[in-house]
């Protein structure tokens, strides 16, 4: 399958290993990736801090730019939820109707990794080969809007020499949420706080999860800490073939 | 212009204003589904002994007391009931069947007294309206055998006669039983009067009566 | 509401923050709550069908708010009740101060309600030397400490046993208290007994106003409620005009959700329902008033007016990340928790409460748990997007560093060009940022927030696309 990539924003320029560990499971399963370099960003930022007219021609050019895409990966639940909880509504309200035309043609074709995998794929497991205690985090995005559910568990479970180890008050927000990390800094730092020390108590080596917006925030606190706990998006376990590759 | 006129005014022009911003489409201002859906369960298929038991144990799980009758034992019920906590004064309600009440205690009609006579009681004997299984509720209303609000509120000590046939299996046909008497005053007891406002722990009786007991006349 | 605003969401909760004995109270009463809660909503197979049947009447209702009040006026009317209408809260206030003054009360008895805090009704009073006694349990540990309410259904969970203690022995002038939740208990059921046999006049909110028969209803677990609704010759029932419901009926199912929802109970101990004035039963003389206060203007906002639809059960509050964190004081309103943070801001037409729109990540936990399917997620976004256009309105709005910024990723994020050579700025512009430990450890600006509590790693060397153009450069 023609598989485009939209590696978002923030990987792209924080995460490079993320959008490469994506590349390198799409292929070993067999699959040919193109990426559009015209991408940008999703929209969400500024959507979600309330710069909604600032958003539209952000909408609109990821909209363009996947026109003619198959099927678009996204290793980042919360920009897919952007897309398919917010899009409609950008364009409903523009009153254009190519535009609501090319947006309700989009969204059945915009997967999560996770999702694209086991739903689109029927592939649970990648032959990943990964030799660590893990934790799962769910990002609230893939939790309530994706309802993404055990997929991620699905995949991980299927991963060579992987202890997962079972994280309280899973569904409990990490503090992340975008802007807000920055206009309530102390609030945010808060719920972080409860949150690394879930992960911690999980005794893992390794938190993961399908969004790195949280696991930077999560191993911004746990590093400041000094903690040894190391954090890599689920993409990247699922690429790690032998020992050593990580 | 009256508060009355201003309001309803603004209510009337803030409404058109929404619809038209809402404009075409499925926004949430316009019009055309106020059919609301009523999937939600409305009767349980439930036999009469497992809707009993079922109200029991909700009544019990909210601290209530339980005691079984047949409808010709209800005044041997009630002096057992009554007897067990040394209770021999008892308010009743005017309409209340002479039957159910047991020589040796002393039960006086309370429908007018005020609150502070109605506190002179020991505890207070009524029927109700019907009863709920699966929330263990009891629904009284003012009507014969009930009495006024006041009368099953003041007195420390509750108990209550219900029959297996006023017993409902859900909240919605409740509803349906008492549209008839819809506009009577009207109170759902569940479990005496409790409150969890201190640390989150439950405490049996504030202010209504602290101990609730229902007997059961089980035909 | 008259509480003037000293510090936005950002500031007064960084002050609650410092406050860990509040913060562990808080956190476990939400806790206990939301544990009753889900165990509860379990056991309901039709749980999903009752927030759709929910949510459909109270949208009705919105959409046909004259009518129905009209309706209820009338049905109310007819069976004895008088309703009167109060644009604001002066209104409000005055109407209940000229009833109080014409049965000569100096002193009323109170059944918590929001509304009446949202009118600042007992301050209106005391003016006027009437006191309003509050008589749950929860409002009376607020008014005995001079203190705020912290959440919509139990307003002292900010409060432990033995604070409590110490302030009933000091206020009720008692020698000696026990301080287990069952002493302080009926150390209240003993100071509030004559007060209601003794008070001829009583206030009350409404859960419910139902238009079909002009009933009013009140959900509550202490019996105090049906102490004020019963005892007192006079009574009056302060209800915001969302209230009101179509039909008798339609009670199936708000009695189904909102106690779940509120408490974590099948059904809560007591509701009430009446109708007017009944002979020989409760009061004799009734009023209700029907408050605005900016409800009716909110209905203008085809996105926003789903906050009315609200029945405040505080199910939000209970589940919401933020609120766990910080309580309800630091939400500076008497709505606190995400329903707070949508509904204040409108009744003030974002003169107050313009901060609290962004305090919330948009987790959606309240949406999930909402009876009446208040997409509140989605309203704080438009909310934040009046908050934009209005700052954008400004000179120092439009030239603040917030603005600017995202003027100029608006400007990037629609060029892969741009953005790619953004990127490459960004990782020149990091270099004096980055520690020997190879991390950001200090940012300024509006970013310190940020590097106050994490560190961040820096811009990797080379960007996904640069990877990706190298590699489809060199097969």
């Amino acid at each position: 399958m023609r598989i485009s990539l939209f590696i978002t924003c923030y990987n792209d320029a924080l995460f490079p290993a993320t959008g490469q560990a994506v590349v390198r499971v799409l292929e070993r399963l067999g699959h040919t990736i193109d990426f559009n370099s015209a991408q940008t960003c999703c929209g969400q930022m500024h959507w979600n801090t309330g710069y909604l007219r600032e958003a539209v021609p952000i909408i609109r050019h990821f909209v363009s730019t996947f026109r003619d895409a198959e099927t678009i990966c996204i290793p980042s639940s919360s920009c897919v939820a952007m897309i398919r909880d917010h899009y409609p509504k950008a364009a409903r309200e523009s009153g254009d109707p190519d535009f609501i035309a090319d947006v309700d043609a989009l969204l059945p074709r915009v997967f999560e990794f996770s999702e694209l995998l086991v739903n689109r794929l029927g592939v649970e497991d990648v032959g990943a080969t990964f030799p660590h205690r893990v934790t799962y985090h769910a990002s609230c995005h893939s939790l309530r809007s994706l309802r993404l559910g055990d997929i991620p568990f699905r995949l991980l479970r299927q991963v060579r020499s992987l202890t997962l180890c079972d994280l309280e008050g899973l569904d409990q927000c990490c503090g992340f949420g975008g802007t807000f990390a920055i206009k309530n800094a102390d609030v945010s730092s808060a719920m972080l706080a409860d949150k690394t020390r879930c992960v911690f108590n999980t005794g893992a080596e390794v938190c993961t999860a399908v969004d790195n917006s949280c696991l930077m925030h999560l191993y911004g606190a746990l590093h400041r800490q000094r903690t040894p706990l190391r954090t890599a998006h689920l993409a990247e376990i699922l690429a790690s073939e032998a020992e050593g590759a990580s | 212009m009256t508060a009355r006129d201003t309001i309803l005014r603004s209510i009337q022009e803030n409404l058109r204003a929404a619809e038209r911003l809402a404009g075409p489409g499925p926004g949430p201002g316009s019009g055309g589904d106020d059919l609301i859906s009523r999937l939600y369960r409305e009767a349980a298929p439930r036999t009469p002994a497992d809707r009993l038991a079922l109200f029991e144990h909700n009544l019990r799980d909210y601290e209530a007391g339980v005691a079984y009758a047949s409808p010709n034992t209800i005044a041997e019920a009630v002096a057992c009931s009554l007897a067990a906590r040394s209770l021999t004064r008892i308010a009743i309600p005017g309409g209340l069947p002479a039957e159910w009440l047991p020589s040796g205690f002393l039960f006086e009609p309370a429908d007018d007294c005020d609150p502070t006579a109605l506190e002179t009681f020991q505890g207070v004997l009524t029927a109700c309206t019907l009863a709920i299984a699966e929330t263990g509720t009891i629904v009284l209303q003012s009507a014969p055998g009930q009495g006024p609000r006041r009368l099953s509120l003041v007195p420390d000590y509750h108990l209550c006669v219900v029959f297996d046939r006023q017993i409902v299996d859900t909240v919605p046909e409740a509803f349906v039983r008492l549209a008839a008497s819809a506009t009577l005053p009207t109170t759902f007891i569940s479990g005496p009067s409790a409150t969890s406002d201190i640390e989150m722990t439950r405490v049996r009786g504030v202010h209504g009566p602290r101990t609730l007991e229902i007997i059961l006349a089980k035909s | 509401m008259t509480e003037p605003r000293s510090a936005d969401f950002p500031h007064a909760a960084r002050e609650v923050l410092q406050d860990s004995q509040l913060r562990r109270n808080v956190a476990h009463a939400t806790d206990v709550i939301r544990n009753k809660r889900d165990r509860v909503v379990a056991e309901c197979s039709s749980w999903q069908d009752l927030r759709d049947a929910g949510s459909a009447i109270r949208q009705h209702v919105l959409r046909h708010l004259d009518q129905y009040l009209l309706q209820f006026e009338s049905a109310c009317t007819q069976a004895g009740g008088q309703v009167h209408w109060a644009a604001d809260a002066a209104d409000a206030n005055r109407i209940l101060l000229d009833l109080l003054v014409r049965h000569n009360a100096r002193e009323i008895v109170k059944i918590k309600s929001m509304t009446t805090e949202e009118i600042g009704l007992n301050r209106s009073l005391a003016a006027h030397g009437i006191a309003a006694v509050e008589t749950d349990l929860a409002e009376l540990i607020i008014q005995l400490g001079r203190d705020q309410p912290s959440h919509i259904v139990v307003p002292a969970l900010h409060k432990n046993r033995r604070q409590i203690r110490d302030l009933f022995q000091r206020e009720m002038h008692l020698d000696s208290l026990g301080d287990t939740a069952e002493d302080l208990t009926a150390a209240a059921r003993q100071y509030l007994r004559q007060k209601f046999f003794s008070a001829s006049v009583a206030v009350s909110g409404a859960n419910f106003l139902i238009a079909e028969t002009g009933s009013v209803v009140i959900v509550e677990s202490e019996g105090n409620g049906r102490m004020c609704l019963t005892l007192p010759r006079v009574l009056v029932s302060i209800a915001g005009i969302e209230k009101v419901i179509p039909r008798y009926r339609d009670l199936d199912v708000f009695l189904q959700t909102l106690p779940r929802s509120a408490t974590g109970e099948r059904m809560n101990p007591y509701n009430s329902i009446w109708t007017g004035v009944h002979s020989g039963d409760g009061p004799q003389e009734f009023h209700v008033i029907l408050l605005d206060n900016g409800r009716s203007r909110i209905l203008r906002d085809p996105e926003a007016q789903q906050t009315l639809k609200c029945i405040r059960c505080g199910a939000c509050q209970n589940v919401c990340p933020v609120y766990r964190q910080t309580g309800g004081h630091a939400y500076r309103s008497v709505y606190a928790g995400p329903i707070g943070a949508i509904l204040t801001p409108q009744l003030h037409r974002l003169q107050e409460g313009a901060s609290l729109p962004y305090a919330s990540s948009l987790c959606g936990a309240c949406y999930e748990v909402c009876p009446v399917k208040i997409d509140i997620p989605e309203v704080l976004i438009h909310l934040r997007g009046q908050v934009v256009r209005k700052q954008q309105a400004t000179l120092t709005g439009k030239l603040g560093a917030w603005n600017l910024g995202m003027q100029l990723a608006a400007q990037i994020f629609v060029s892969g060009d741009r953005l790619a050579l953004a990127e490459t700025l960004g990782r020149l512009g990091q270099r004096p940022f980055v520690r020997s430990s190879g991390f950001i450890e200090r940012l300024p600006f509006m970013f310190s927030g940020w590097t106050r509590f994490r560190d961040l790693a820096p811009l990797p060397a080379e960007s996904f696309r640069e990877w990706w153009a190298k590699r489809s450069t060199t097969p």
